[in-house]
């Protein structure tokens, strides 16, 4: 089992834009789990259930509405063509801000489950210790929510690795642009090159596994930890 | 050592009908009204039954609760009224919680960093030291939160509370989630406390023990009103208790220890008028000494006996009687000099002796107790 040249420049890519997925959601996803976890407002329903629609939305759907909304007549389309960015499906950044949708819920729920199992006291007690909003957040909700970002981002990588329909939709099947691993492996069965396929996909099958076992491992830990 | 009590005081009125944030208390609709003013120094206790609104009322001097209306001014200074509401993080308050509040991310030690770094001014290391010294956790500092005893843990949110250099310490029933050894391992550090603290300490509880060995001023708190409030001694020495005590009623007396006996390891308490012997705790003479009579202990006769074991015998007069939740039971308030006793006896004793005011008899005092 060795990778092509091709299958290589798929794996840079996937494990680059599961990167940079994850990096992005992390700093977006984590006011939006802060609000949801704090916030009584009416809103709060509506917004979860938008976060968490990637998660039985099939991604055709997803990619569909991304597409026209970042297409040339479409309001994003619109939006980066006046900042003379041009339009952004079939490209990489095209797939970032699809995935961005895409795993959100995988990021922000980890997260938001973290902040809201904090409870209250403890951002009581630092404000008897003179900390500040802002300085509560840092010092106290970030540190006790740690757990709930590792898990948030094993889970947005390593789903964001594992997309398919809507890279497809969005992406096509532009080498070093697009065509991420999971398109690579559509591509060589396509073309009946079963044992191409058959390395790449049990190099996903094993990272999958993988990180799935280092999370569980994790959170057994975490558990230990919380007993002792 | 202690400045005048009367100097800068507290004033709290504070109305609040809203359910209490607190999901445990979200059953009962809660309403708190009350409108205080507390001593600016020493260690005020309010004191009350759970449900009263003690942690309520607290709370909303922290500024944790925004209540329907408040007014609150410490030292002068506006903290709270109808066009200012100062949030938590802005007052000078060290806040000790009910339960473990440390957290659990940081060590004892950073803890005490915590709040360290955040004090309103310059901690110096002699007064860092000195707060670790007063809590006895020097050993501790370097293990996490949760390889702490219970006392430990507190004595430790104590510490802390002290170094943000507050300017009212808040302390809501700090050993309420400690077993009996852990409050008697504590109370001491408290005592000393509210020695050398030269700021107002207000202290929530209910147990009687901690009010009669901490309060100088106690306020009574009844279904979220003030039922009474005054200094430790004349609180308790009210006959129409707010609160039924029951096998709990009894007086505080302010005494000096006059006389120490070594053959029976007895000490000798004056009070204003009056004295009594006590098992020598090893209190210094001239020592102040707090007493606690308990009602249950007092039994009265006509004619002063010499033929028994009660080692205390005062001459007191019957200042009223008064019924009790028991109705078998009454209770007598007694004068002696300056200071005033309750007894409680059966109504059956209190006719048979024809009892009533101004009557002067014989108080027998089966035990007393120096609480501090």
């Amino acid at each position: 089992m060795s990778f092509s040249e091709a299958d290589l420049t798929a794996i840079w890519l996937t494990l680059r834009l599961a990167t940079t997925v994850t990096l992005l959601l992390l700093l977006i996803g984590t006011p939006i789990a802060w609000w949801l976890a704090r916030t009584q407002s009416v809103w709060k329903a509506p917004v979860a259930a938008i976060v968490a629609l990637p998660l039985i939305l099939p991604p055709t759907v997803l990619g569909f509405y991304l597409l026209i909304a970042m297409g040339p007549h479409g309001f994003f389309g619109q939006f980066t063509q006046s900042l003379g960015l041009g339009t952004l499906p079939f490209t990489f950044w095209g797939l970032v801000v699809a995935s961005i949708f895409y795993s959100m819920p995988f990021v922000v729920q980890p997260i938001q489950n973290a902040m809201e199992a904090i409870g209250e006291r403890p951002l009581e007690v630092a404000a008897t210790l003179r900390a500040g909003p802002l300085d509560r957040f840092f010092s106290v909700v970030l540190p006790l929510a740690k757990p709930g970002f590792i898990t948030a981002s094993i889970l947005g990588f390593a789903h964001t690795v594992g997309e398919f329909g809507i890279i497809l939709m969005i992406g096509g099947n532009i080498p070093g642009e697009t065509r991420v691993i999971s398109v690579q492996i559509y591509d060589h069965v396509e073309a009946l090159e079963f044992m191409q396929a058959h390395a790449l996909s049990g190099a996903m099958l094993l990272f999958s596994f993988s990180v799935l076992l280092a999370l569980y491992w994790l959170q057994r830990k975490q558990k230990i930890a919380l007993l002792n | 050592m202690k400045p005048n009590l009367s100097d800068n005081p507290i004033r709290a009125s504070f109305q609040l009908k809203h359910q209490s944030s607190n999901p445990k208390r979200h059953t009962d609709q809660f309403t708190l009204d009350v409108d205080l003013t507390l001593p600016g120094s020493g260690v005020s206790v309010i004191f009350g039954p759970s449900g009263s609104g003690k942690t309520t009322l607290l709370r909303c001097i922290a500024g944790l609760e925004t209540p329907d209306q408040g007014n609150l001014i410490v030292n002068g200074e506006v903290w709270q009224n109808a066009s200012l509401f100062m949030p938590t993080h802005r007052r000078p308050v060290g806040y000790v919680f009910q339960e473990s509040s440390l957290f659990p991310h940081l060590t004892a030690g950073g803890n005490l960093a915590y709040a360290r770094k955040r004090a309103g001014k310059k901690i110096s290391a002699q007064l860092y030291d000195h707060a670790i010294e007063i809590m006895g956790i020097n050993d501790i500092l370097h293990r996490s939160p949760q390889q702490l005893s219970g006392g430990e843990r507190q004595r430790v949110a104590i510490a802390r509370a002290l170094l943000i250099n507050p300017r009212l310490l808040l302390m809501d029933e700090p050993l309420a989630s400690l077993d009996k050894r852990r409050k008697q391992e504590i109370i001491p550090y408290l005592e000393r406390l509210g020695a050398t603290l030269d700021i107002p300490i207000i202290y929530v509880s209910h147990s009687m023990d901690e009010v009669t060995r901490l309060a100088d001023h106690v306020v009574v708190l009844k279904q979220g009103k003030v039922a009474t409030q005054g200094g430790l001694t004349e609180v308790f020495s009210h006959i129409d208790l707010p609160l039924d005590y029951g096998d709990d009623t009894g007086v505080v007396l302010q005494g000096q220890v006059v006389e120490r006996d070594p053959k029976w390891h007895l000490a000798r308490i004056a009070f204003s008028d009056g004295e009594l012997w006590v098992r020598d705790r090893g209190d210094a003479l001239h020592q102040s000494v707090r007493v606690r009579v308990l009602a249950r202990d007092i039994s009265l006769t006509l004619t002063p006996s010499t033929q028994s074991s009660i080692l205390n015998t005062l001459a007191v007069k019957v200042d009223a009687i008064t019924g009790d939740s028991d109705e078998a039971m009454s209770f007598v308030r007694l004068k002696t000099g300056e200071e005033y006793l309750i007894a409680r006896l059966t109504c059956r004793s209190v006719d048979y002796l024809q009892l009533k005011p101004g009557q002067s008899l014989w108080a027998q005092i089966k035990s007393v107790a120096i609480v501090r």
